[in-house]
Order: structure tokens, then C-alpha cells, then sequence
């Protein structure tokens, strides 16, 4: 744990495998660089691995005002320890006021161990974060300029906002897709600052044997337009006409967790808290009741369109249009009103 | 070559069926509203371990950190094939974060034999899947997340694999460690008959007095106490005695404890109500949806 510290910097941890950046971090520097400038002091990104320094370029072009680069052999494969290590001798060093975390599956296993040794408060998985001011109580202290970490809890079905307001660094992962991608800024300048620190083999406790990665069949983050399906179309047959609407969109084919698990479409097209969080402009709900974990992976899109046959279903509390009926009848006429207007991909 | 596995499960309120208002009106959880379960990847750790008890033998030890009631739990587990259960309470464990939390709970499993300690990935309340680590840094040694399958074990060295979000990897490591265990690795046993017999008579020493004090309205304290710990004494003769140990017992640090001991405060807490800022009805006929996808190509939300 270090002293509550307001000169220090924000920081993000910049994941990355195989000598390329995730996107988590990437989408966390626009919110990044906007809380450092909130609070006037600057946004570092801490970038460990073995010959990553080119990432350091791409990083100061996504905001980074300095990244903190560390190379060695031992971080070729992220690991808890060793990553652990480097990041808690820079906290260290250099005292940051905020350490933020991309909520992927290192991230979260990075993250936690980092804030045990620090002796420091982490809050996990937040959807968005804001500088505020607390108030402890009636009369109590008031604390300016800290991080608010809002988070979803109990399931999904409360917000929590959370803070720390005396022991520092104030640390949070952040949930995958829920801040939009920034721009790079090829005039954005930044520096690179060279850090060493001394691993052996003793920091890596743990083998990796074999590993497989696949690559997502469907990248629903980057769609536009999005047509998902529920339970509600019935059969894999029948998820024919999502498919179809999609086509005639060029929108991207996605469905809820119960579709999923009925073979309707493959797991990679699920939209939810356990799978993808999206933000299109359009969003077309068809035969999706509107449960709490599906919301939470699309409720911030543009526009949302619902289609049901229960009047009563609670997606039509976040739709902006809404479709009263059976999605047999309704989906093909509304193929047919696009093809007439001309719409087309 | 046997094994001794450490489990730590949490009873959680039930949050995936949500049977009324989630939160009263003064902002309080309504705790009603949620019935009070078994953290369901606390099972699957459970039978992780159970299933290396089977396979290698060794001891397997269950332990919560909660109210009272969470020896309900305990019982459970004891019913599925636990050879003992621990249950730490005090009222100076409330309002614990994640932090506080592993702290505590790395006081009571110092205090124990263990070559594998085993966590759920994830709490289905808090939601944070930090304990498991949190308490693997604590303890000192390695953590393993996400764990999938079990895939070898033998001369102190596990072999496992663990779900990585795009992927999946095989990972080793020398034992002790810490595993976080998800829903997919396994299909909880359900609770045998012979166990079920044998340990619904399985009570905390806290149990026990209530029950002494039931039965013996009019006895004075130092009788009261004098027949509990003869009772205590008989249960843990027959392998019936849930251990129950508050911070003291665990020799915790209270500056480490509770709200004190906790950097991450709630500043806020808001029931999720998400609703539309203007929002249309669209008759499902041709003209009703003709007009609407009208309009969506005047905004310029489809081309
Ligand atoms: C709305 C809300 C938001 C919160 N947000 C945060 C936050 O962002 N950061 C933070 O530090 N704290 C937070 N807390 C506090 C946190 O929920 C508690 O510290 C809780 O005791 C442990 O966290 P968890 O439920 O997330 O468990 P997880 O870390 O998800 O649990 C993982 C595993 O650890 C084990 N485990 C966890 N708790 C126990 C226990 N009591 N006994 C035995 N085993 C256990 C189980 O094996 C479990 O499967 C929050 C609490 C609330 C009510
Ligand atoms: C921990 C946890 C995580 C979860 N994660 C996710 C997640 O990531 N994503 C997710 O989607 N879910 C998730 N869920 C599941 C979620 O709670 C809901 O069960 C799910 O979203 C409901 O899916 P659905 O709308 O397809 O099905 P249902 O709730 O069964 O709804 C089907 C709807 O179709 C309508 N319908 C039926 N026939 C017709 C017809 N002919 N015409 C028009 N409408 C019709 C019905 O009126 C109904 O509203 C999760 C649950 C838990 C507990």
C-alpha cells in the first residue's frame, strides 16, 4: 500500500500476448486519458514482455503520455507471478494514484494477486469510471478527486459504486467492451521510459504446456448492426430468419444464452454478461424476453428494436421501438420493407 | 500418494432467481427476496476435490467464513463427502472486502495440512472471483485460475487445464497450490445417503449450547456450560464436531480485519433500472414496420 498521493499518475496495464496489444487495454486509454486530465497529471501505460518495445509507439498514439517499458526472457508468457513482480516494483517506484486493469482472464488473475501484496483495494469488473467526491458520512471527512468504480453486483441486478479513499493506489479492472475503441492520434507524443527488474527462474512457479487460442467466428464488438436472437425463435431451423434479417442488414447474427445453449448458433454470437457487451447503433431483439445478464451486454446500444409476442416482456423497457407480436410473421415483413426501401449492405 | 485439499466455500444469496425486489427502498439489500445457497462454483470445487479424495485418498476440509447460518454449507458438504468442516465467524468480520476477506481467510487455512487449496472462480453476490488469488499471495503460493479439468496429479505435481477466455492452456505446477475452480470442470455429486445419515447430527459448539439450553430452560450458566462441553466433547469423538473459530482463535491482525481492514468502500448502491428515453410502439403490419425502417434510414442508423 502506498500514501494517498494526488501528484501521481493514472496507469494503465497494457496486456499483451505474443507481442500484440488486447483490446481491453486499448479500449480503457480514452477513459484513462480522460480521468489523468480530470485530475492533471499523467496517463503512463505499463507494458512488461519480451521485445514488446514496438507496442510502446502504438500505446502513446492511443493517449499514453509515458510507458513504462519492461523487457525480459522470463515475460515472454504472461504469468502471475513474474507480471505480478514488475508491476508491484513500479507501483513501488513510481506511486501511481490509479492502476487500471483490462478484466480478461489475466487481467483478473494479474490484478488481485498484485493488490494482495500491495495491501491496496481492487475493484473488479467495473462498466465505467468517473472522478467524484465523497462524503464519509454525515459530518464525515470529504475526500475530492477520487475514483469512482462502478460496478454491477448481486448478478447483475445492482450498480455499486465504489472508492478508496486511504489506501493507495486506487485499483480496478474494467469489463471487456464497454468503453468504445479510441482513434489512434499518430501526433500524440509520449515517452518511453526503460525499467529493469531482476527475475529468475523461481518467478515462474507455473509450466505452460500446450495452449490453445481460436479465433472468434463472429466479432460482434465491431458491428454495426446486430440481430440477435432468443429463445423465443424456437428451433436452429427456424434461427433461419435472424440470419436472414442479418443478411439483408449486412448486420452481424448474435443471440442470448439460452439460444446458445440450444444449438441454435455457436457460443462466440452470445451477448450478455457472459459473453460479448456491445454498443451498435442497432440492435434487433427478436424473441428475447429481456433478463437482467442479457441486458447487461446490450442495453447501451443506439437504438433497440424488440420484437415479442408478450407485451409484458421486459426487453420493451429498454426498446425504442416496439414490436407487439409473433416474430414469424413480423420478421419476414420487415425482410420485406427492407428490401423494398432498398436497403442493402 | 495422498492429498489433503483445502476448500473454501461461501453461502451466497441466491441472485440467479431473483424472486421479488432485489433492494428494499432505504437502499438495503432485501435479503428475503434471495434465498440463501451454496456458491455454485464452490461445488464445483468441492468436487474437485472429492474427486482427488477418491482417486488418491487424503482428507478434504471445508471452510466458510460467515454468519452462523452458514453451517448450513458445512452440513452440505459434510453430506457430499467432506471429512470436516470449519466455519470462522465473528461479528468483527463484517462489512470485510476482498482483501479483508482473504486475509482472514489465510489465518484459518494456515492453520491446517493442505496440499491443494481449492476456491470457486467466482462468487455469485460480490461477483469478483479476487479472493482466490488474494488468498494464494497470502498464503504464499502458486495460483492456478480458471481451472477446466484435471488432467494429472501424481508426486506432487498437478497438471491442469485452465480456461484462458479465447482459449484454453495446460498448466503444471508443484504442489502446494491454489486452484480457482469454474462450473465447467465437473458435475457436483449429490449428497450420499450414509453421509446424510451420519452428519445431520453435525453441529457447531454454538449449535450444540442452543440446543443444551433448549432442552434445559432452567438450568444456570456454568450448567449450561459444563453440558455443552461434555456434549461438544462426545460429538468430536464421533467426527461430528463443525470446528467454529472466531478471530482470535486464528491469531488474525484486527487492523487487517472488517471495515478497518478494508480499502474498498461503497460510496453508492443502485437497483439496475434500465429504461428506454423515448420509446414507440410499431404495429406489426407491413406499414407499421415499413414506417420504421423508414425512419431508421432518415437517422441514419441503417444505410
Ligand atoms: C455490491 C458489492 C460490491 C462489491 N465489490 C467489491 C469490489 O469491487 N472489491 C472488493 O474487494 N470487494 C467488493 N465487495 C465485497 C466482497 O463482496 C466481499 O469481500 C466478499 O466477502 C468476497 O468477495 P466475492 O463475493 O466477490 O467473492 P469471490 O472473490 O468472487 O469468491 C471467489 C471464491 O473465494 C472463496 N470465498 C469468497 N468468499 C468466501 C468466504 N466468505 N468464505 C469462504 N470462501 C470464500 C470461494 O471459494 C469463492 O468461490 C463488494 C460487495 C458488495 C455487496
Ligand atoms: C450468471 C448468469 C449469467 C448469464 N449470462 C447470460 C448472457 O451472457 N446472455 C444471455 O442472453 N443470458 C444470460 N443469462 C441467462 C438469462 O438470465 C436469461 O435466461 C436469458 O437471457 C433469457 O434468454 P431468452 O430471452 O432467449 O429466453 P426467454 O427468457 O425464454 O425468452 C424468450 C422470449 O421469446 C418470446 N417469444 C416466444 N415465442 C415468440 C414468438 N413466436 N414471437 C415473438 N416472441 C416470442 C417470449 O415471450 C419470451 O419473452 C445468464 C444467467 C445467469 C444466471
Amino acid at each position: 500500500m502506498i500514501d494517498v498521493n494526488r501528484q501521481g499518475e493514472v496507469w494503465v496495464f497494457a496486456e499483451q500476448h505474443g507481442g500484440k496489444l488486447e483490446e481491453t487495454p486499448i479500449e480503457l486509454m480514452s477513459k484513462a486519458r480522460h480521468l489523468a486530465d480530470t485530475l492533471k497529471v499523467k496517463l503512463a501505460a505499463v507494458l512488461p514482455g519480451d521485445e514488446v518495445r514496438h507496442l510502446s509507439t502504438e500505446l502513446i498514439h492511443y493517449g499514453a503520455d509515458k510507458v513504462y517499458l519492461v523487457e525480459h526472457p522470463l515475460l515472454r508468457s504472461y504469468q502471475t507471478n513474474s507480471y505480478a513482480k514488475v508491476i508491484l516494483e513500479l507501483i513501488g517506484k513510481h506511486k501511481p494514484q490509479i492502476v487500471l486493469y483490462g478484466a480478461t482472464a489475466a487481467g483478473r488473475d494479474l490484478a488481485p494477486r498484485v493488490a494482495s501484496a500491495a495491501k491496496a483495494g481492487l475493484t473488479a469488473d467495473c462498466t465505467d469510471l468517473q472522478i467524484g467526491t465523497h462524503k464519509a458520512g454525515k459530518d464525515g471527512e470529504v475526500h475530492e478527486n477520487l475514483l469512482f468504480q462502478i460496478r454491477p453486483a448481486f448478478g447483475g441486478n445492482i450498480v455499486a459504486t465504489i472508492i478508496n479513499y486511504d489506501r493507495w493506489p486506487q485499483m480496478a479492472t474494467v469489463r471487456e467492451g464497454v468503453m468504445p475503441m479510441p482513434e489512434p492520434n499518430p501526433n500524440h507524443h509520449g515517452v518511453i521510459v526503460t525499467e529493469t527488474v531482476r527475475l529468475a527462474q523461481d518467478d515462474l512457479p507455473i509450466e505452460i504446456l500446450q495452449e490453445h487460442k481460436r479465433a472468434k467466428k463472429v466479432d460482434l464488438k465491431a458491428a454495426r448492426i446486430i440481430v440477435a436472437g432468443g429463445a423465443g425463435v424456437g428451433s436452429k431451423e427456424n434461427f433461419k430468419l435472424v440470419w436472414d434479417l442479418a443478411n439483408c442488414l449486412g448486420a452481424a447474427p448474435a443471440a442470448t444464452r439460452p439460444a446458445v445453449d440450444l444449438g441454435f448458433i455457436d457460443h462466440d454470437h452470445q451477448v450478455g454478461q457472459t459473453g460479448t457487451t456491445v454498443r451498435p447503433s442497432l440492435y434487433i431483439a427478436v424473441g428475447i424476453s429481456g433478463a437482467i445478464q442479457h441486458q447487461a451486454g446490450m442495453a447501451q446500444s443506439q437504438k433497440i428494436v424488440a420484437i415479442n409476442n408478450d407485451p409484458e416482456a421486459p426487453i420493451f423497457g429498454i426498446a425504442h421501438y416496439k414490436i407487439v407480436g409473433d416474430l414469424n410473421e413480423v420478421v419476414p415483413k420487415m425482410i420485406r420493407a427492407i428490401k423494398e426501401k432498398g436497403v442493402k449492405d | 500418494m495422498a492429498y489433503n485439499c483445502v476448500v473454501l466455500a461461501k453461502q451466497v444469496p441466491d441472485t440467479q432467481r431473483i424472486t421479488g425486489k432485489v433492494m428494499n427502498d432505504d437502499g438495503t439489500v432485501n435479503r428475503s427476496a434471495l434465498p440463501a445457497i451454496f456458491n455454485p462454483e464452490d461445488l464445483n470445487a468441492l468436487e474437485l476435490a472429492l474427486q482427488i479424495k477418491d482417486r488418491f485418498g487424503g482428507r478434504v476440509t471445508v471452510v466458510t467464513m460467515g454468519l452462523p447460518g452458514a453451517t448450513r454449507i458445512l452440513r452440505e458438504s459434510l453430506y457430499r463427502g467432506a471429512d470436516a468442516a470449519v466455519l470462522v465467524t465473528d461479528m468483527r468480520c463484517a462489512a470485510s472486502d476482498t482483501l479483508a476477506t482473504s486475509y482472514i481467510l489465510s489465518c484459518a487455512v494456515r492453520r491446517m495440512d493442505y496440499d491443494i487449496v481449492l476456491c470457486g472462480r467466482q462468487a455469485i453476490d460480490g461477483d469478483t472471483a479476487q479472493v482466490g488469488p488474494q488468498l494464494a499471495e497470502k498464503l504464499g503460493i502458486p495460483q492456478i485460475t480458471y481451472i477446466e479439468a484435471l488432467e494429472d496429479l501424481h508426486d506432487n505435481t498437478i497438471q491442469v487445464r485452465r480456461n484462458i477466455g479465447n482459449g484454453w492452456q495446460s498448466v503444471k505446477s508443484r504442489l502446494p497450490v491454489l486452484l480457482t475452480v469454474t462450473g465447467e470442470a465437473n458435475t457436483p455429486r449429490v449428497a450420499a445417503a450414509k453421509h446424510l445419515m451420519k452428519y445431520k447430527k453435525a453441529r457447531t459448539p454454538a449449535e450444540a449450547t442452543a440446543e443444551i439450553k433448549a432442552i434445559n430452560p432452567n438450568a444456570v450458566e456454568a450448567e449450561i456450560k459444563e453440558l455443552s462441553e461434555t456434549r461438544c466433547d462426545a460429538l468430536k469423538a464421533r467426527g461430528l464436531l463443525i470446528e467454529q473459530w472466531n478471530l482470535d482463535q486464528v491469531e488474525a491482525d484486527l487492523t487487517w480485519c472488517g471495515r478497518g481492514g478494508s480499502p474498498t468502500k461503497v460510496h453508492r448502491i443502485q437497483s439496475v433500472v434500465l429504461a428506454a428515453k423515448e420509446s414507440k410502439e410499431v404495429e406489426p403490419t407491413d406499414e407499421g414496420l415499413a414506417e420504421m425502417i423508414h425512419e431508421l434510414i432518415d437517422d441514419k442508423i441503417i444505410a
